[in-house]
């Protein structure tokens, strides 16, 4: 056991844990983050995205002793954000959104993306999107939603 | 009236894009216990003895001696055990649950059971037949005595892996005097009917809840039965509530596939005409028969595809092999057999030297031609006019002649088919006999009483859109919470492209007699159930009469490059255009449309699932690969209405139809490119190099 310090959602947090859990589990069950979803477990889905000082990580890979002083964002706390609730938008006009297991991942991704990139190209958003599986859409309604948000969301990122 | 295709904001879209939607991985109840499967080594083989170790306090196995009732799944026939007895016969199949509130404590207990067995030999071959259909049409021997030659095809499909991102899950707790299970399930019926059985108990004892369903495309109609099966007779003896979550491998390794299947197409030619046709066809099931035999149906069924040929002869068979059981899979055995009849009519017309197009439209099924089973297709078939639109946009005449005769390695496809809506032959009329209900309480909302399941498909949006709109009432008013079987009336399960037109029609229907009936500020409940037209016959013996009380159809038109050195196939940009007769939504059917073809493609070219004596080899996401975002082509999708008289607005099928087409079309435009005859699929670079090698 160890006591591991970050930042989560803006909030800081000690926490005496295993350093080799999951950060994926500790996000679940802890603090019941569960937009956070796991969908393979081995870091090729994508449907666990979370930002690590705004990179784009697969929280199942991730063990909790990585984040020490770290800053982690997930879908819940890019919702309360000004950029998450334009990408939410976005999706939503552009139908982007089925079964929605991997959505949360996916808008994860695409602020990801606008955040290097605020005005990417198709093939620049299809790259960004390329670690993160959905099987429903075919892709075309969230490539679409990335470009829309880039759009509205414009100065926002 | 406004036009119901406009679409509106999806009304689930919001709570999963922020990430509050509660699929059943995201459910906790206090005092929750794990469960994990324990599954056998052998791919068939004979228990002699099971050691169990001493349990800590609070822990459980649960195996077939805790079965009340007989002990299998429900399905059509008693075949799939819930818990294995004496015998195994695929390699990890189900003997028990170990079950407790520590996860890692469980593994260990897994880790200490010992499980001794009498190997036996198991069988992987196409030998075992435990379903045989077959039927003919027309005069079939006369066409072969006529015919001056014979062409003759194999073709085979592969598995194919549903992969809805979120895994298998349920959670069965007991509360009220009820055994619950909630679940990422497609038909809260079947698994409350499975449960009934192997508890042996009353209708009231059994309560099933849907949670927000990951994605399923037909993986979740039929399997989550077992994980129910084997929840519910833990949580009847211990009483608490028990989560089973599988993991990916798991997930990949041990539920239902596509059934892969071994195709022969004979035909009989005179001149430039197809006198007749035979088709021959065997599908593995696996180790169990489960569905097999209904997506047996749908292939036999499907064997003209989108043509009328008037000779016809069919036969099937089910075979069993000690492999994973396979299941529903959208499309449900038509990919398979549409594949087969694509490529044949292409492989037909290059064989008698006509133009692949030409030779379709002479064959094109035509309003009032009789099916391949002898019933008659009812409804206009507005497919000339639906290619004219394929033809201009794609530019596929002047390409498909380009590249057969350059060396650019680029190819054009195309695919016509159909899909019948709704079960198979009497289903809707014998077996389900669906039931809805409406209900208005007194501020004048409108809850929607039905048993179908929103797993992505978009159907808590339009079936709210059909009701909203015969009320005219904004759609705020009307609710459709999530189905659970002690509220809602067995409405059928979620398969077969039937869920907007049966259910959704009955669900018009009684929202006119609701508003034909309307009390202001009382509560109101009206109902409907399914009635058969008079003039839909079938004779389920003889494989004769109207299978289908509809038909969707469709064409897919795809463009690709394959790379000279390496022969990597890149899927380029799409045209597809379908006949659903009226979109409740039409961002709704784009986005079907969108994600049905590329999981079609992904069968086509891509998608890479094999066993190995028995044992599935592509069992992790990294090893199965399916289409990503810079895999997908750009897509321009056509909607064009023909409304169906007995469908909500005139709306048809379409989950299934945007995939069945997809493998043909690319297989097809992979042929172009290299001028070779494709027979199998996925169209792998390794099979493209066997094909240019084989000169």
């Amino acid at each position: 056991m160890s006591k591991i310090k970050f930042k989560l959602n803006n909030i800081a947090y000690t926490i005496e844990e295993n350093p080799s859990v999951r950060l994926l589990d500790i996000l679940r069950e802890q603090f019941d983050f569960v937009g956070v979803k796991e969908g393979c477990g081995e870091g090729e889905c994508g449907a666990c995205a979370v930002l690590i000082n705004g990179k784009l990580v697969n929280s199942c890979l991730v063990p909790l002793g990585n984040v020490h002083n770290q800053e982690i964002m997930t879908i819940e706390g890019l919702s309360e954000t000004k950029q998450g609730q334009i990408l939410t938008e976005s999706y939503s006009k552009e139908g982007a959104v089925q079964c929605g297991f991997c959505t949360p991942g996916m808008l994860m991704a695409s602020h990801a993306l606008l955040s290097e990139n605020p005005h990417p190209t198709e093939e620049q958003v299809k790259i960004g999107l390329s670690g993160n599986l959905c099987r429903c859409t075919g892709y075309n309604m969230i490539i679409n939603a990335v470009i829309r948000a880039s759009k509205d969301g414009e100065g926002l990122w | 009236m406004k036009d119901i295709s406009k679409s509106i904001k999806k009304v689930d879209s919001d709570e999963k894009a922020t990430g509050k939607a509660k699929y059943v991985s995201d459910i906790k109840m206090p005092g929750m216990l794990y469960a994990k499967t324990l599954r056998s080594e052998h791919q068939k083989a004979k228990i002699i003895n099971r050691t169990y170790p001493v349990l800590p306090d609070g822990y459980y196995i649960i195996d077939y001696k805790d079965i009340p009732g007989k002990n299998f799944v429900k399905i059509i026939f008693e075949d799939l055990p819930v818990f294995v007895e004496h015998q195994v016969n695929y390699y990890q199949e189900p003997i028990a649950l170990v079950i407790g509130p520590d996860k890692l404590k469980i593994l260990e207990i897994l880790e200490q059971i010992i499980i001794e067995y009498e190997v036996l030999v198991p069988k992987y071959d196409y030998v075992n037949s435990v379903i045989n259909y077959h039927f003919k049409k027309g005069d079939i021997e006369k066409a072969k005595k006529l015919a001056t030659k014979t062409i003759k095809y194999d073709y085979e499909t592969p598995y194919q892996e549903q992969l809805y991102i979120e895994p298998q899950g349920m959670i069965g707790y007991f509360e009220n005097n009820q055994i619950n299970m909630i679940g990422s399930i497609q038909c809260p019926y079947y698994v409350k009917n499975a449960l009934i059985s192997i508890l042996d108990s009353a209708d009231d004892y059994i309560r099933v809840e849907q949670a927000t369903v990951g994605g399923a495309f037909g993986g979740k109609e039929e399997f989550p039965s077992l994980t129910a099966c084997q929840l519910a007779v833990a949580v009847d003896l211990i009483k608490k509530p028990i989560k089973l979550i599988y993991e990916r491998e798991e997930d990949m390794e041990t539920t239902t596939k596509r059934h892969p299947a071994k195709i022969t197409l004979e035909a009989y030619i005179k001149d430039d005409e197809i006198l007749g046709m035979s088709s021959e066809v065997g599908i593995d099931a696996g180790a169990y028969i489960g569905l097999s035999g209904v997506v047996l149906s749908r292939a036999l069924i499907a064997s003209t595809g989108a043509y009328t040929i008037d000779n016809l002869e069919v036969n099937g068979d089910v075979f069993l092999t000690n492999t994973v059981p396979n299941g529903a899979f959208r499309g449900f055995g038509a990919p398979q057999m549409l594949f087969a009849v694509e490529m044949f009519i292409h492989h037909i017309a290059k064989e008698i030297d006509v133009d692949p197009l030409e030779l379709r439209k002479k064959y094109l099924a035509k309003q009032k031609d009789a099916t391949s089973t002898g019933g008659m297709f009812r409804d206009p078939i507005i497919m000339p006019e639906m290619l004219d639109l394929a033809l201009k946009e794609s530019n596929y005449k002047e390409k498909v002649k380009q590249y057969e005769n350059d060396n650019s390695y680029r190819g054009i496809g195309m695919s016509w088919f159909l899909h019948g809506c709704g079960f198979t032959g009497s289903g809707e009329a014998t077996h389900i006999k669906a039931l809805v209900k409406l209900a208005k309480d007194k501020e004048d909302n409108v809850t929607i009483l039905i048993a179908a399941v929103d797993m992505g498909q978009g159907i808590k949006t339009t079936m709210r859109k059909i009701v909203a709109n015969i009320l005219d009432m904004p759609i705020e008013k009307i609710i459709y919470n999530n189905p659970d079987t002690n509220l809602v009336p067995d409405s059928g399960p979620t398969v077969a492209s039937r869920t907007i037109m049966i259910v959704g029609g009955l669900v018009a229907r009684a929202a006119k007699q609701l508003k034909e009936n309307w009390l202001p500020k009382e509560n109101q409940v009206v109902s409907e159930r399914y009635k058969q037209p008079e003039y839909i016959k079938w004779d389920e013996e003889k494989f004769f009469g109207d299978a289908y009380p509809a038909y969707s159809w469709g064409i897919n038109i795809i463009e690709v490059e394959v790379d000279k050195v390496t022969y990597e196939v890149t899927a380029k940009e799409m045209w597809n255009v379908y006949d659903v007769g009226k979109a409740i939504d039409e961002q709704i059917i784009l986005g079907q449309a969108d994600g049905g073809q590329l999981q079609g493609i992904g069968y086509g070219y891509l998608e890479v699932m094999q066993a190995k004596d028995g044992k599935i080899q592509h069992k992790n996401v990294t090893d199965y690969i399916i289409p990503t975002t810079v895999d997908t082509p750009k897509m321009h999708n056509y909607i064009l209405d023909n409304p169906y008289p007995l469908g909500p607005y005139g709306a048809k099928g379409a989950g299934e139809l945007t995939l069945v087409g997809g493998a043909p079309a690319i297989a097809l435009a992979i042929e172009n490119a290299i001028n070779k005859k494709v027979t199998k699929i996925p169209v792998t670079p390794e099979y493209i190099m066997e094909l240019i090698n084989n000169e």
